[in-house]
């Protein structure tokens, strides 16, 4: 394209040979050849993966550029360890049009374009288009057309032109990864497990802050000026405490980034920066990191932790690792008191994204063989000029079920040490178990209506009291017999529904032997995940209902107290 | 006619924001004359106790045009504010809750490492704040 429409001849894109060239790929994309001919057909326009913000600004006409079409091959990258030249191919017919996109203030070093590479593909095209070097071995071939036909033939079946070749095998990657976009303000997973690092070279632990001095001092190696700087805090110390949490490291750290690679910043934190959406898409690997770190010792039942690793899955974690770390040692009994205590330094912010970990365990598998070596010290040169790569981190440790231990964590933050010594399923937050649930249930329940709140509560005692004792027992059973205390204790006063439920449970108990100790540890641990997430489901449902109850509570409030003030003698100025 | 003026200890400005921008010299003048009056306030409350009652000063004073807010924090980093007389629907409670603003801003920004106390304040989300706040009053 580029010869076509005269730049090489040229050595520049003016405008005619710019809109030409447009109207080529416009071709290309609609499987027309690339010839001068094809222009003048009537064609649509050509799309793009847009960079929104160079973009938007820069081109009115000719082209419209839409939103997120193609898909920057970014599981290719990964999958291939950067060794395919179709990536290069792939973004040549992209790669002319992006040396006028690109901001220029990047400098012609090599360093500074590796850590685009790992988040804009077509940024990281157009630079070397720029700069003219070839960056690695993946963009040693720059040809556009046969040799790219028999490296796309490998991974699709289309004969069409390269251009739309591209696209079809960038559909097919977009269908498998779900993040990657042109969204230069996303970050990518090898930018995520970068960041991790950095802050764990900072700070070793990852649920905790990293102080405004270290930050600053990390900071300002990298050489951006220092009012940049304070804006890129500004922007991504979203608490104002002086301190970063990970997310807001990550969204600090790829700001630099994106600065320091000519994009400007923006004036306010672009949605997939900020800490939530960080949180709930970044930070598996980081929990697991977290869990692993407040570890010192082996994790328990390896095989446990195998089936966690592989739903879990977070692209960065590498499985080999894992596997060598989990036979390290099994250690069963001491799961217990690791959990507790790792569980008080992993901050409450994981605890929600127990939730989300069943939804991300669909596609938690997809990009697993990352044989890419993660070390990069190219990377860290170029980040920092000058530091000391960072010494590649203990691999996370896909640690024992995340679900349970985060769990664990919200319960026993509420919770005392107490529960520590026998670790089953631990008893649902706001509550200590309390072992003669039947007795106090059937007084609890008589006085119902006065004490609503308590038979909820007494309701999650119940389960809790079933959870401790048995955890072979079907899950069903509890959650259903709590759900019907509960609805009872919430919605109706009457008794004998509620002596009902009563007296049903002493005949379970007795049923519940002591099954702990002859039940697998994995097993116990499947079950309490689950016995959590209903746990989790009924006391949800049980707190939106008792905000109802507040609401109501408080619109009577209100309608006594302007009733009062009608009522109060008007007093006089 | 507002200005909004942030100065530091040493008693030159943080950061001074007019709207609108004529007769802004006026302002900075007026300003400056009412730091005499905030140091007398200053040294007058001499007690220990920090209260947000006292971290406001109330009104410094009235002259034909306008009336002079001050409002000093802790750290002795003083905020002024100048507002047309003839606003009168600009209640005490108002200015109050606007340093309060202030003062919560001012504090976002000293958390951020890169600021240095007794620079310029170029912070664009206090900014957009100051300027909010100004345009909901004029």
């Amino acid at each position: 394209i580029t010869e076509v429409c005269g730049a090489k001849r040229v050595g520049y894109f003016g405008p005619a040979q710019f809109y030409i060239a447009l109207k080529l790929i416009a071709a290309a994309q609609s499987g027309f050849p690339v010839r001068i001919e094809s222009i003048k057909n009537e064609l649509p326009l050509p799309r793009f993966m847009a960079l929104k913000n160079d973009t938007e600004v820069r081109y009115g006409t000719p082209a419209e550029f839409h939103g997120v079409k193609f898909q920057v091959p970014h599981a290719t990258l990964e999958k291939n360890s950067y060794k395919r030249t179709d990536e290069g191919d792939k973004q040549e017919p992209k790669s002319p049009l992006m040396s006028p996109i690109c901001s220029p203030p990047a400098s012609p070093s090599t360093y500074q374009r590796i850590p685009l590479s790992y988040g804009y593909g077509k940024a990281r095209s157009g630079l070397e288009q720029q700069h003219g070097a070839p960056y690695e071995v993946k963009h040693s071939t720059h040809q556009q057309d046969g040799p790219s036909s028999g490296n796309y033939g490998a991974k699709s079946a289309l004969t069409c032109s390269t251009p739309s070749r591209s696209l079809s095998v960038e559909r097919e990657q977009q269908d498998s990864s779900t993040q990657y976009s042109d969204d230069p303000w996303r970050i990518t997973e090898e930018q995520r497990d970068y960041y991790i690092n950095q802050f764990r070279s900072l700070q070793p632990d990852l649920s905790a802050f990293i102080s405004g001095s270290v930050a600053k001092n990390f900071f300002t190696k990298s050489k951006l000026p220092i009012p940049e700087l304070s804006h890129i805090w500004e922007l991504s110390d979203v608490d104002c405490d002086g301190a970063l949490t990970l997310p807001e490291f990550c969204a600090a750290f790829h700001l630099v980034v994106a600065r320091k690679n000519g994009y400007q910043l923006p004036e306010t934190l672009p949605e997939t920066l900020l800490p939530e959406y960080l949180q709930a898409v970044c930070l598996k690997p980081t929990r697991d990191c977290a869990l692993f770190d407040s570890y010192s010792e082996p994790l328990p039942s390896s095989q446990q932790t195998r089936d966690c690793s592989r739903t879990e899955k977070s692209s960065a974690e590498e499985v080999p690792d894992n596997s060598a770390l989990l036979q390290d040692g099994k250690k069963d009994d001491k799961q217990a008191v690791k959990v507790s205590t790792t569980l008080k330094t992993i901050p409450k912010e994981f605890q929600h994204l127990t939730v989300k970990a069943a939804a991300q365990e669909p596609y938690a598998l997809r990009a697993r063989p990352r044989s890419r070596s993660y070390s990069s010290t190219s990377i860290e040169d170029a980040m920092k000029k000058g530091e000391e790569p960072p010494t590649p981190p203990p691999r996370p440790q896909k640690s024992h079920s995340r679900a349970s231990s985060l769990d664990l964590n919200k319960i026993f933050q509420q919770n005392t040490q107490a529960v520590r010594s026998g670790w089953l399923p631990p008893p649902p937050p706001a509550l200590p178990p309390r072992p003669s649930v039947s007795q106090t249930e059937q007084p609890s329940e008589v006085e119902l209506h006065p004490q609503m709140n308590r038979t909820p509560l007494q309701a999650e005692e119940n389960s809790s009291a079933k959870k401790e004792v048995v955890l072979a027992q079907p899950p069903s059973k509890p959650a259903r017999r709590k759900l019907r205390t509960e609805a009872q204790g919430l919605e109706t006063p009457e008794l004998s529904p509620t002596i009902n439920v009563t007296s049903s449970l002493p005949a379970v108990k007795p049923h519940l032997p002591v099954q702990k100790q002859s039940s697998k540890q994995k097993k116990a641990i499947q079950t309490a995940i689950r016995k959590n997430k209903e746990a989790n489901a009924v006391l949800a449902r049980l707190n939106s209902e008792l905000q109802q109850q507040l609401k109501e509570v408080h619109k009577e409030r209100i309608a006594l107290e302007t009733q009062l003030e009608q009522l109060r003698p008007v007093t006089v100025l | 006619a507002r200005q909004c003026d942030l100065l530091c200890p040493q008693n030159y400005p943080l950061y001074i924001r007019s709207v609108p921008t004529e007769n802004e010299l006026k302002f900075h003048y007026t300003v400056h004359t009412s730091l005499d009056v905030v140091d007398e306030k200053i040294s007058a409350m001499g007690k220990a106790l920090v209260d947000q009652r006292e971290l406001y000063l109330g009104l410094l004073y009235p002259t034909e045009d306008y009336k002079v807010y001050g409002y000093v924090t802790n750290s002795k980093v003083k905020f002024v504010m100048v507002v047309d007389s003839s606003n009168t629907a600009l209640r005490d409670n108002e200015i109050r809750s606007m340093f309060r603003k202030l003062h919560n801003s001012y504090t976002d920004i000293m958390c951020n490492p890169f600021y240095n106390p007794g620079d310029r304040i170029h912070s664009r989300a206090f900014d957009t704040m100051v300027n909010s706040m100004m345009m909901q009053v004029c």
